[in-house]
């Protein structure tokens, strides 16, 4: 076959958003050899997107908050399915790790006394986010990637990783191509940290960047790791809804944080109807299904949204705590925030479900396979907080860096087997020797206009089930693609591969979807709109890959101790 | 709906050529949504970077119409009906395909400035009026499109002497960093090469984030820098300790 390079590490984090960032850190700083390797260019990864937030009971402004509180909210947002003990450890060291950033040269907003400045945010009983205006996912990626770049970690921008290796049970390594290039290359390592993200891409509507396709969720399915509770998908309540070039497109939960009041086309300030008690303030899955009843109803804006209006703050306020959404309504849609309203819609945002792991050290199901931010499930159980992104990226960023280089010491590297290898590579070149065969950009968007339909805010057994099939055809279909031009930096070609993975996550979606026969968080069902606490609220959808197919199957939750179930009924 | 003509530059490190297309326009679409149209219509290698679409992170800097700007930013209703939109790559940076190029440099160059150093006993305490200057610095989001019409580095190639403005405001965010205690100003001088700008003000308008990269990076820099160097009294300080 043709030549391709190798590099040897202890281990390889897959992924540089923050997740993977600080998973590195961590991980050099226990002495393992470390690799980091971008999708993109570093300091592109998804995080920079982030907005409003990021989580954490320093109880700098609301001085009641505690670990306790952040735990209790993020266990109530997530409809009591989350993995207890990833909240736990989420609510308990998130403070640290956001403090830590600012010892490695974040600039956080103030309070007056000087200290780290915390806003408020659906779900949150305290104001808890610390944050740099409306653009904290960029303060923190590039203070770990300024962390990052003088630890001491070995570097690789655009790589993409296509699959796993195994010797035995045992990850051994991994196998992609550069992009610059498309010449493969081979990482062998005794533990690799997946921290690749969602799989928004896989929706037509989304606030997600073109990488978030679900490759680490399908390659750890493929190599045999569970994933677990894949019904749940957060639909942001408030994307940008017109022109059509931007919609789905973020609008911060801080427009609302910050005061923002969501009507509809009669004036009605709706959320009074929904959630009286915290009004536009509920949690995502409760807003996200009001906006789109709103609509559904015929009380929606004129591009069917809502109206989501700051402008009461006054023009120096609002440019002062959202500068970015100023300019985004000004430049995309000349729309003035500090005059008027914004036409927000759910877009899809985020997936809490994900390889499954523990919360101790990340480690997957498949022994040397860990996973660590949005790709790991169970943290935010049916819904997640906003805000709680960014800390679990930090906190299980650096709990997977810990246990996957203590995994990896003392570990001598496995042989790669040569056919292995050269039948990754036979696979990925097949688009190019295909003489007939589909367009990948027509397969994807096929895909997106399918999950958009039928696995949306609201579902019914009927729309699943005709989602599957077409999945099914889709599936079919892109056995057999087909491109145009070299190997060299080709995104036809590079979308073959991320295809093949959107197509995993959209079934694993899908029929867990069909699975599920209640309403819990984000998961919405029409045909069963209680939620069955007793039964079904304590099970986990578990996916994972038998007998040359997909299989679903359910498993109890993990009860918490009564230390800490006591603090949920001290409340009632 | 109308349709656009674009020429978009397709080729390599070896040479190229622009390549004509036919767009149609949507409301309120941008030059990277009609190159989207291209790569699922025409052509499906079209080589660009592009990430969040959303213009915050910086990927998808090309040259438009002669202009640095972000693809993802610029609306096809900015230009007149019937004119012909070229794409391009960035002109500062060796082109890898079409319109993506090897900005690596600037990664190199971002490695070498000494990182944020706080005192040992830092008790954390800054004001918000104290961390706005450093927050304008680090509203960058890496586009490199200041780098690229910078003329020091775009005509005369200088990368081996001076670091471009992007490094240079990412020095001067460190040195107002309320609680950094290195000095950054030999740096500045002598890897940086701060002297080498003369103050045309280019990086700042080409700056998608609006930071007045000259004004409040770049000339306060310099004075820092003078301070040390030319201030006769540090001057002679440095006599007398033989620095």
């Amino acid at each position: 076959m043709e030549k391709y390079e190798t590099h040897t590490h202890d281990v390889i984090v897959i992924g540089a958003g923050g997740a993977g960032l600080r998973a590195a850190i961590e991980s050099s700083a226990q002495g393992a050899s470390t690799a980091l390797i971008c999708k993109s260019l570093l300091g592109k990864a998804h995080t920079v997107m982030a907005e409003g937030g990021v989580a954490a009971a320093l109880a700098n402004v609301d001085t009641k908050d505690n670990w306790e509180t952040h735990f209790k909210d993020t266990m109530k947002g997530g409809k009591m399915l989350n993995n207890w003990q990833m909240a736990l450890y989420h609510a308990q060291e998130a403070p640290e790790r956001v403090r830590e950033l600012e010892y490695w040269g974040a600039l956080f907003d103030r309070t007056k006394e000087g200290r780290i400045n915390q806003r408020a945010f659906g779900g949150h009983t305290w104001k808890r986010l610390a944050h740099v205006g409306d653009r904290t996912g960029l303060e923190m990626i590039r203070t770990l990637q300024e962390k990052g770049i003088h630890s001491g970690i070995d570097v690789y921008m655009e790589c993409t990783i296509t699959h796993l290796i195994k010797d035995g049970d045992r990850e051994t390594g991994a196998f992609g191509y550069w992009r610059e290039s498309g010449k493969f290359v081979l990482f062998k390592a005794n533990a690799i940290i997946l921290a690749t993200g969602g799989v928004g891409k896989a929706y037509k509507y989304t606030s997600n960047s073109w990488e978030y396709t679900g490759d680490g969720h399908s390659m750890a399915y493929e190599a045999g790791a569970e994933l677990i509770d894949m019904e749940f998908i957060q639909f942001h309540p408030t994307g940008m809804v017109w022109p059509p070039s931007v919609r789905g497109i973020l609008v911060t939960e801080a427009v609302r944080g910050e005061g923002g009041i969501l009507t509809n086309s009669e004036g009605e300030r709706f959320m009074e109807k929904y959630d009286p008690e915290r009004m536009e303030l509920s949690t995502r899955d409760v807003v996200a299904r009001s906006i789109y009843t709103e609509v559904e109803q015929g009380r929606g804006s004129p591009h069917g949204g809502a109206f989501l209006d700051v402008s009461h703050r006054g023009a120096d306020y609002v440019k002062r705590k959202l500068p970015s959404m100023y300019h985004q309504f000004m430049e995309f849609a000349d729309i003035d925030i500090t005059k008027g309203p914004m036409e927000v819609f759910p877009t899809t945002h985020y997936v809490m479900g994900g390889v499954k792991v523990e919360g101790d050290t990340c480690s997957s199901t498949v022994p040397g396979l860990f996973a660590a931010g949005e790709v790991a499930g169970g943290m935010h159980g049916a819904n997640r907080l906003g805000g709680n992104s960014l800390s679990d990226l930090l906190v299980f960023g650096k709990r997977a860096g810990e246990g996957a280089a203590a995994y990896a010491s003392g570990k001598s590297h496995a042989q790669v087997s040569a056919e292995l290898v050269e039948g990754f590579a036979n696979e990925l070149r097949e688009p190019f020797n295909n003489t007939q065969g589909e367009n990948p950009y027509t397969i994807h968007q096929d895909l997106q206009d399918v999950m958009q339909l039928y696995i949306g805010v609201f579902r019914t057994e009927e729309n699943i089930q005709t989602g599957i099939d077409k999945i099914e055809v889709l599936k079919e279909r892109a056995k057999t693609l087909k491109i145009e031009g070299s190997v060299m930096f080709n995104p036809g070609w590079h979308l073959c591969r991320d295809l093949k993975s959107m197509l995993i996550v959209s079934e694993a979606l899908a029929r867990c979807a069909l699975a599920r026969k209640e309403s819990r968080g984000a998961h919405s069902r029409v045909d069963y709109p209680e939620s069955d606490d007793e039964v079904l609220g304590k099970l986990n959808s578990i996916v994972s890959f038998k007998d040359g197919a997909m299989d679903v199957a359910t498993r109890p939750i993990v009860e918490m101790p009564e230390e800490l179930s006591k603090l949920f009924t001290e409340d009632k | 709906m109308s349709v656009a003509k674009l020429r978009v530059f397709r080729g390599d490190a070896q040479g190229g050529e622009e390549k004509e297309y036919e767009v149609p326009v949507d409301e309120g679409m941008v030059v990277l949504d009609a190159l989207f149209y291209i790569q699922a219509n025409y052509d499906g290698d079209l080589a660009i970077r592009w990430n969040c679409k959303a213009a915050k992170c910086g990927s998808c800097s090309t040259e438009i119409n002669g202009k640095p700007s972000l693809a993802c930013k610029t609306r096809m209703d900015t230009f007149a009906e019937g004119e012909t939109i070229t794409v391009h790559p960035l002109k500062a940076f060796p082109v890898i395909k079409d319109l993506v190029t090897d900005v690596s440099w600037n990664y190199e160059v971002s490695k070498k400035i000494p990182p944020f150093t706080p005192a040992e006993d830092t008790e954390w305490i800054m004001y918000q009026e104290d961390v706005e200057r450093g927050q304008e610095f680090r509203k960058c989001i890496e586009c490199f499109m200041c780098q690229d019409v910078c003329h020091i580095l775009r005509d005369h190639n200088r990368k081996d002497a001076f670091a471009g403005p992007r490094f240079m405001i990412k020095i001067a965010e460190r040195e107002m960093h309320p609680l950094d205690v290195l000095d950054r100003r030999e740096f500045a001088r002598e890897e940086a090469g701060v002297g080498f700008c003369n103050i045309t003000k280019c990086c700042t308008e080409v700056c998608p984030e609006d930071i007045h990269i000259t004004d409040n990076g770049i000339i306060p820099l310099k004075e820092r820098v003078v301070d040390k160097y030319y201030d006769p009294l540090s001057w002679l300080l440095r006599k007398i300790k033989g620095k």
